[in-house]
Order: structure tokens, then C-alpha cells, then sequence
């Protein structure tokens, strides 16, 4: 196939960005869009240009690390998918490709594609966590959970942390994100000892970090690339709510 | 270099336990006066750098990737093994001992691998405790299966993603500590040098992969958790970023490189469809418990599945290994496949691919069955394949994976540098000449939570380490060759891309050093890698500047590495004239095929110690002995 790409070029955070034109042929349809952008790479470095930045590992759609909005949509066209599973027999021949980083004041660009997603860090640092020290856990078997409330857990740890739902919303809202693992612990007993503080802490500190709020658009839910939905946001928010009420030391500002 | 392992005495049930009593204790109040770097944030380096901020110590935490979350650990899909013995078959820790050293091939430490299987059974409660959703019943109690050929089920499991739940398990915990202050976490932070002061680790030199700029660190001890080095063969299940950078320097300042010629291949991967391929993707062996391996009986038959009839294929596994068929060890799965595929039996595009069928399974349990079973996987076969292994079979081929040699590390994962201790893949610890399924990250996980935080304080008590900073002249002198190196890789002005070289690399190392080796390809993989490595210093290209965001510089920065590395491998598997796990040496096999190890004369742990550049390594033995399990001879027949 033969692809007309307009890539996303910036410096730096500083820097005011652009799209650049690039053309490439001879494309198979068994490649992955990444390793589509490697041959743009190569052909831009044996042109003596820098190849584009973009973010990426694992390549196998688990560590979260790529991070392209194609053509509008976070991790391209396909569902559930992310960019690196995304393959060219999606696209077709002479298509014209618009590839940007993700789009949010939480997520300042690096260069080119490439976003800086340490503010997910923060949020889990402000609660997203069970606190156990090493050593200090009982027989695992002495903690039973109900099987549909572990696959539930499970449906919500599934997150990557990729960030596409930031990038799907016009508000930049992390709900998805902070939802999952609020979710994901509170449906469990061992997360249930904290879940209050947990789920205030990490909305406080989702709200710090300059994401939007949530206007009901399910966006995000569309755009993950893990399939997690929006029932875990109303699940966040009766988790919210019942916490604001019944928490003793609440809140905002203050000391957790 | 004498070796010494410094195993403790007594029986091996009693030894860690024993030790764990020897070792001096550092008294609470001063572990804060110690600062401990760990680079690496699988779940090694994760666990270890959490843990380690849980006792007090000032830990400052490193990757290359953007967030601790995405270390590659978080990849791993099987499960983890546990000699928890919920299934009532009869498991116990000295049965998940005798299997691990039996599945390694008798190639590693007695000592080491009990004390793994003893702490197998706390991992699962700490990875409960903290919330890791493991597969449950409908007791709600925890699920086991069998897993990799054993008689029993002893591996936990969290669908098809283990490896990610128990990171995300182990990266909440780091993250619990960071913001208690106890561990600091850098990220984009790609290693450039290990720094020893009087004999002793004391810190590294980072380069900033955001602003360019290098930066130093001080600190009492330095712990690598660094992942392996299977991306020396370009193309592997590893992710893009993985590399064999901070052992490497390891080396060179003065840690022995143990068994660099072990390596494990993986038998179902998904096979290479072009040139352009940038990865290989793993889809669980758990697929072998009711796919059927065959190809066409007739080499170079072209003809479609449907077109085939039953007594036309060849059930390589079941007709040759009657009793574990499609279940042998992963080693013995991969050499098969690439057999059939250098007799022309191979099929696919490129004939470089076995099938795995389901058709019997699917009339067995029906397409829902297989479905519960498989459904993520089958999915993910039908993304990267555009087939539907519902209707055709899944096409596999074996694809590096994994690799069990590392920096030698005593029994307390020390390397041969005091203050330097190694964790996980990077060490060459536990899994001897091949590694058994859901292994791997029971040890990263019990290095990181249940050894080092005991091994480490036992160094620091029993000394007086000198007062050192990040502006020494060590340190200094690190920064400037590293700037020199990083300067010279952007002066070559070549015409060659740093992937040209790595896929060159890659290619020499997966025909010559790769599933079956022989001598006259080691050597020649020898002549080739050198030559190709001073091609590299004159011929590449490397874009952008130093003191930039440069992914184009952290990738030469690494394949300059592996070419070098390269080397190392293929003369560890020329000096080792047997064959044995993941270790396959043509002239060492039986009539039919079958590895043939020489306990005679290699029954030991191969340590290369470097000798400048240019200069030839020297090896070092560390005697294996087995009191325990006696030496047999693997058969899966």
C-alpha cells in the first residue's frame, strides 16, 4: 500500500508543534502500524532527517506505553486494540493517515508524539494501593472473594494506564483510569479496609493534576484499548459520594 | 577467579532458614542511613525497591520506561508456580525443588532453587494480600492449573495476564513508598555506568532520556533487576526497549557473566511475516494442553488444511514423545519445530511455521469450550494473523524468550563486584539450563520480596563503607567516557541504521547461536560478529544530538552493546561441548535427537570475567553439586 502520513512534529514542550507530510510505499498489510512508522524512520534517517518520536515497548498491546491518536481516535480505528496491535489491513491503499500525541494540559508533550503520563504515577501514589508490607500478608487461601466480584476486579485491573481515555475526552477527564482501580480494589475485601480514603484521595489528586470532569459522553469507554466501561465511573462516584458523607477525615487540602 | 557461592551449611531444608539467622542486621534506626539503588522496576526491581522502602532503607528507584508500570514482567501471561499444594496432589516445596533443578537440566544451584521453592507459598498470600485478582472458583477460593509438562497444579493464574497483575501488585506497593518519601522513582532513565569505588559498587551514571543530560548517582549498594538479553537476536518476545545495557557495564567493571549461552526458545510464538517484523508475540503454552502439533508428512506440500487428510500429517510430538506428546518441555518443542521445518516440512508463506490445531478440541468441548478456555488468546492470534483459528489452524514457530544466564551472583545475589547485587532475569540464578513454565516470575518476586531485603542488610552490618558522592571523581570520570561514546556514536555519520545492524546481528545469532549450534557455525558467528560490530563503529548513522530527546541514541547506545554481547554468547556456547536445556549442541545428541549432556565434564556454572577490550574473557567454574536430587537424564519420551 501506498499512505500519505501527516505526523505530529514538536521540539519540545516549549516549542510550538506541526504536522509534517510524509509519503511511504510499499506498506504490507501484516504490519503493525508501529512497524509501518519504523520503515517512515528509516527512510526519514537514510534521508539524514531525525526519524518521528513516538512512545512505545511492549508491542504486544499489555505495558501501556504507546500512545498515537489516528486519525482522531486514540489507538486508531480498530476496538480494542491498542497502537501497536493496530494493523495496516485496516487502512487501505492511497489512504491519508493523521497521527498526534495525546491531547491534554495533564499530559505535556515530550516531542513529537511522545506525552509525559506521570501524573497516572501520582494518582496511584495518593492511594491506589493495598497497604501491606512485605511479609505481613495471611495464607492467601484465608481471603475468599465471591467469583463474580474477583472477575469484576479483574474487568477493572485490567487497565494498561495507557492514558487513551484522557485523550478520547474533549474534557481530558482520568475518570476511566481512576475508576478502574478504585473499582478494582474496593470490589475486593483486601482493598475494602481503605476504600474511602483511597477513592477521596485519588479523585483529589485526579483533580490536582488538571484532568477534566466526566460529562457523559463514554468516549473513553470507546476508545479503551482493555475494554473497561463506564459502569466502574458510576461505581467511582457511589464510592465518591458515600465516602464524602461518611469518612471522618475529609478532605480536600488536608493531610490523608 | 575462585567462585565461591558462600551456601550455607546444613541441610538443604535448614539452609536459608539458617542464614537468614546468621546474617548481621542492620538495627532499624540506621537503615536510614543507607541509600540502596535499584535499576529496574519488574517485578524484581519493583518488589525489591518496595520492600526495601517498607525496612527504611532510602531507595532510589530507575527504568527507561516512562512509569515503573510498563517493565516487560508485565507481559508475562502463563502464571506462577506455588507449592501450596491447594489441589491436594501431593505438591510440596521439595517437589517444586526437585522439579525446577530436574527441568533446569542440572545446571543449577541446589541451594538457591530450594530456597525459591520456600518462598513460593508467601508470594502468592503477599500478591493476595495486596489485591492481585488470581483466578478464583466459585468457593471463591484460588484456582490452580497445570502448567509447562508438570504432573501437578501448582500455577496461579490471573487469565492470560499474570505477569501484569503481579506487577501492578508489586508497582502499588513502589508507589505506597513513594509517597511515604522512603523511595524516590526516576523514570526515563536509561543506565550508562556502573561506578566502583575501592572494589565496591557506588553508584551509576543515567542518561536523562528527556533532556539528554547525564546524570549521577551515589549510594551504598546498586541492584540490578535489568530484565535479559534476548533481544541480541533482534527478533524476540521481549519488548523493543529491552537490552543487556546495565549488566554489560556490570562486566565490564568487574561482575562475572554466568551461562550467557543459555537460552530459552520459546515453542508458540507467532511466526515472522516480513522483513519489516519489529517483535515476536508470545501466545501461552497453556494453548499446548489441547492443541495438536503436526505438519504435512510430505515436505513442501503446498496444498490448504482442509486439503490434507489424517493419514497425511505428521504428529511430530505425540509419534516421537508418546507419553508428554504436545506437553514436552519448551526446549525439546522448539528444536522439533525447527526440525520439521529444515526437513521442508513447514508451512505458511514463509515455511518457517508448525500448525497447532484445534480442530479435535473444538469437536471435543465445542467452538464455546475452547472459547472459555482460549478466547483472549484466539483473539489475539486473529489480530496479528487476520485468520480465525476457530475455522484454520494456528500457525506457531519457536521465537527467543527468555534467557536463564546472567551476571553470577552468590547466594545472597551478590555479584563478583561487593555491593553490586543482581535480581531476577539479569542474574543467572535459579532456572540452571532451562527454565520452567511459570518460573520466572516466581523468582523475580522472591528475590525482590523475600531474599535481598535480608541478603542486602547482611552486607551493609558487616562492614564500613566510606562516605562517597555523585560529584567523586569516579563518578566524573564515568560521565566524561560516557559523553565520549555517546559523542563518537553521533560522529560515524554512516550509511547503515542502527536496526540494520541489530536485524544483522540478529540473524547471525538465530541461525548460528540459536536453537541447534554446532562448531563450525560458533565459529563462524565468531568471525562474523566482530566484523560486524567494527562495521557498526564505522558505518552507522545516528541522528539528533546528545542533550535531546533521542530515541535513535539509546538504541545504538544498546545494539553496540549486544554486539559486543553477542560475541560472549557464541563463545560460551562453543566452550560448552554439551548439550543441555536450552543449550543444544548438534555433535552432543543421541541417535534419535535427544539432548546428551556430559556430567563429567561440565557439571558447573561457566563465569566469563572481562579482560579489556580486545582482550580474550576468561572463564571461571563454580563446581555444581547435587546431594539432593541425583543426576538423571531427561526423558519425555
Amino acid at each position: 500500500m501506498n499512505l500519505t502520513l501527516k505526523i505530529w512534529r514538536q521540539k519540545d514542550a516549549k516549542s510550538k508543534g506541526q504536522f509534517e507530510t510524509v509519503r511511504i510505499e510499499g506498506i504490507s498489510p501484516d504490519m503493525s502500524f508501529l512497524e509501518m512508522l519504523d520503515v517512515v524512520n528509516e527512510q526519514q534517517m537514510k534521508q539524514g532527517k531525525e526519524g518521528f518520536a513516538f512512545d512505545h515497548d511492549c508491542r504486544e498491546g499489555i505495558c501501556g506505553m504507546c500512545s498515537l491518536v489516528i486519525n482522531g481516535m486514540p489507538h486508531g480505528p480498530d476496538y480494542a486494540v491498542t497502537t501497536c496491535q493496530l494493523h495496516m489491513r485496516k487502512f487501505k491503499d492511497g489512504d491519508t493517515i493523521v497521527i498526534e500525541p495525546w491531547r491534554s494540559a495533564a499530559f505535556p508533550v515530550i516531542k513529537d508524539c511522545v506525552v509525559n503520563r506521570s501524573a497516572f504515577d501520582r494518582i496511584i501514589q495518593a492511594g491506589g494501593y493495598v497497604s501491606i508490607n512485605t511479609n505481613s500478608a495471611p495464607d492467601a487461601a484465608t481471603i475468599p472473594v465471591p467469583k463474580d466480584q474477583a472477575d469484576r476486579a479483574f474487568d477493572a485491573a485490567a487497565c494498561i494506564g495507557c492514558g487513551a481515555c484522557v485523550a478520547a475526552c474533549k474534557n481530558s477527564s482520568a475518570m476511566l483510569f481512576v475508576a478502574a482501580k478504585v473499582s478494582h480494589l474496593s470490589f475486593l475485601p483486601q482493598g475494602k479496609v481503605e476504600a474511602k480514603k483511597r477513592v477521596l484521595a485519588m479523585v483529589a489528586q485526579m483533580d490536582k493534576e488538571g484532568f477534566g470532569n466526566c460529562t457523559n459522553l463514554y468516549e473513553c469507554q470507546a476508545a479503551c484499548p482493555k475494554g473497561i466501561t463506564v459502569d466502574y465511573i458510576a461505581k467511582m462516584n457511589r464510592e465518591y459520594l458515600g465516602a464524602t458523607i461518611t469518612y471522618a477525615e475529609k478532605v480536600y487540602g488536608k493531610e490523608l | 577467579m575462585i567462585l565461591d557461592a558462600h551456601i550455607p551449611g546444613g541441610n538443604i531444608s535448614e539452609k536459608w532458614t539458617r542464614h537468614k539467622f546468621e546474617l548481621k542486621l542492620v538495627n532499624p534506626t540506621n537503615k536510614r542511613k543507607f541509600k540502596i539503588i535499584v535499576v529496574g522496576t519488574g517485578l524484581a526491581g519493583a518488589s525489591a525497591a518496595a520492600s526495601l522502602g517498607e525496612l527504611g532503607y532510602q531507595v532510589l528507584s530507575f527504568c527507561y520506561q516512562d512509569s515503573p508500570r510498563r517493565a516487560h514482567s508485565i507481559a508475562a501471561q502463563g502464571g506462577i508456580n506455588a507449592a501450596k499444594n491447594y489441589t491436594n496432589d501431593g505438591d510440596s516445596v521439595y517437589r517444586l525443588f526437585y522439579d525446577t533443578v530436574k527441568g533446569g537440566d542440572f545446571r543449577a544451584r541446589e541451594a538457591n532453587v530450594h530456597r525459591l521453592a520456600e518462598c513460593s507459598n508467601s508470594i502468592i498470600d503477599q500478591c493476595v494480600a495486596q489485591g492481585v485478582p488470581f483466578g478464583r472458583d466459585y468457593g471463591g477460593l484460588l484456582a490452580n492449573r497445570s502448567f509447562g509438562g508438570t504432573q501437578v497444579s501448582r500455577t496461579f493464574y490471573a487469565r492470560g495476564q499474570t505477569g501484569q497483575q503481579l506487577l501492578l501488585g508489586a508497582y502499588q506497593a513502589l508507589m505506597r513508598q513513594v509517597a511515604k518519601g522512603s523511595v524516590k522513582i526516576f523514570p526515563r532513565r536509561d543506565m550508562q555506568d556502573l561506578v566502583v569505588i575501592d572494589g565496591k559498587a557506588r553508584g551509576i551514571v543515567v542518561r536523562n532520556l528527556i533532556t539528554g543530560k547525564l546524570e549521577s548517582y551515589e549510594a551504598d549498594a546498586v541492584c540490578l533487576a535489568t530484565g535479559g538479553y534476548g533481544n541480541v537476536f533482534y527478533l524476540s518476545t521481549n519488548a523493543k526497549g529491552s537490552n543487556v545495557s546495565p549488566a554489560w557495564q556490570a562486566y565490564k567493571k568487574g561482575a562475572l557473566f554466568a551461562n550467557p549461552c543459555y537460552t530459552q526458545i520459546h515453542p508458540t510464538c507467532i511466526p515472522v511475516t516480513g522483513d519489516h517484523q519489529s517483535k515476536l508475540t508470545l501466545m501461552s503454552e497453556s494453548l499446548r494442553n489441547d492443541g495438536r502439533i503436526w505438519v504435512p508428512k510430505k515436505a513442501g506440500d503446498t496444498r490448504s488444511v482442509d486439503q490434507i487428510p489424517e493419514n497425511e500429517r505428521y504428529y511430530y510430538l505425540e509419534e516421537r514423545y508418546p507419553s508428554f506428546g504436545n506437553l514436552v518441555p519448551r526446549d525439546v518443542a522448539s528444536r522439533n519445530a525447527k526440525m520439521v521445518c529444515d526437513n521442508g516440512m513447514g508451512v505458511g508463506a514463509t515455511k518457517r511455521a508448525v500448525y497447532l490445531d484445534f480442530g479435535d478440541a473444538i469437536k471435543r468441548l465445542g467452538v464455546g469450550g475452547v472459547s472459555a478456555k482460549y478466547g483472549n488468546l484466539f483473539q489475539m492470534y486473529q489480530k496479528i494473523t487476520d485468520e480465525d483459528p476457530y475455522k484454520v489452524p494456528m500457525r506457531i514457530y519457536p521465537a527467543s524468550h527468555y534467557t536463564m544466564g546472567g551476571l553470577w551472583v552468590d547466594y545472597n545475589l551478590m555479584s563478583t563486584i561487593p555491593g553490586c547485587f543482581v535480581l531476577g532475569e539479569a542474574n543467572f540464578s535459579d532456572h540452571g539450563a532451562n527454565r520452567l513454565g511459570a518460573s520466572a516470575l516466581m523468582q523475580g518476586l522472591a528475590d525482590g520480596y523475600f531474599v535481598l531485603p535480608y541478603t542486602i542488610g547482611g552486607y551493609f552490618a558487616g562492614q564500613k563503607l566510606e562516605k562517597v558522592s555523585a560529584s567523586d571523581a569516579a563518578f566524573i570520570e564515568a560521565e566524561k567516557q560516557t559523553m565520549e561514546r555517546l559523542n563518537k556514536l553521533l560522529g560515524i555519520h554512516g550509511k547503515r541504521t542502527v536496526s540494520e545492524f541489530h536485524r544483522e546481528l540478529g540473524h547471525i545469532m538465530w541461525e548460528d547461536v540459536g536453537m541447534g549450534r554446532n562448531k563450525a557455525g560458533l565459529e563462524d558467528a565468531l568471525k562474523r560478529i566482530p566484523e560486524l560490530r567494527e562495521e557498526f563503529w564505522k558505518n552507522v548513522t545516528v541522528l539528533g544530538s546528545e542533550g535531546d530527546f533521542n530515541q535513535n541514541l539509546e538504541s545504538a547506545n544498546h545494539v553496540a552493546d549486544f554486539l559486543e554481547f553477542g560475541e560472549l554468547l557464541a563463545r560460551d556456547a562453543l566452550h560448552r561441548e554439551e548439550s543441555c536445556g536450552g543449550h543444544f549442541r548438534e555433535e552432543h545428541q543421541t541417535a534419535d535427537g535427544e539432548a546428551m549432556r556430559d556430567d563429567n565434564n561440565f557439571c558447573y556454572v561457566g563465569a566469563w570475567e572481562y579482560k579489556g577490550e580486545g582482550g580474550v574473557p576468561e572463564l571461571s567454574k563454580e563446581p555444581l553439586t547435587f546431594d539432593n536430587v541425583h543426576l538423571v537424564t531427561r526423558s519425555y519420551k
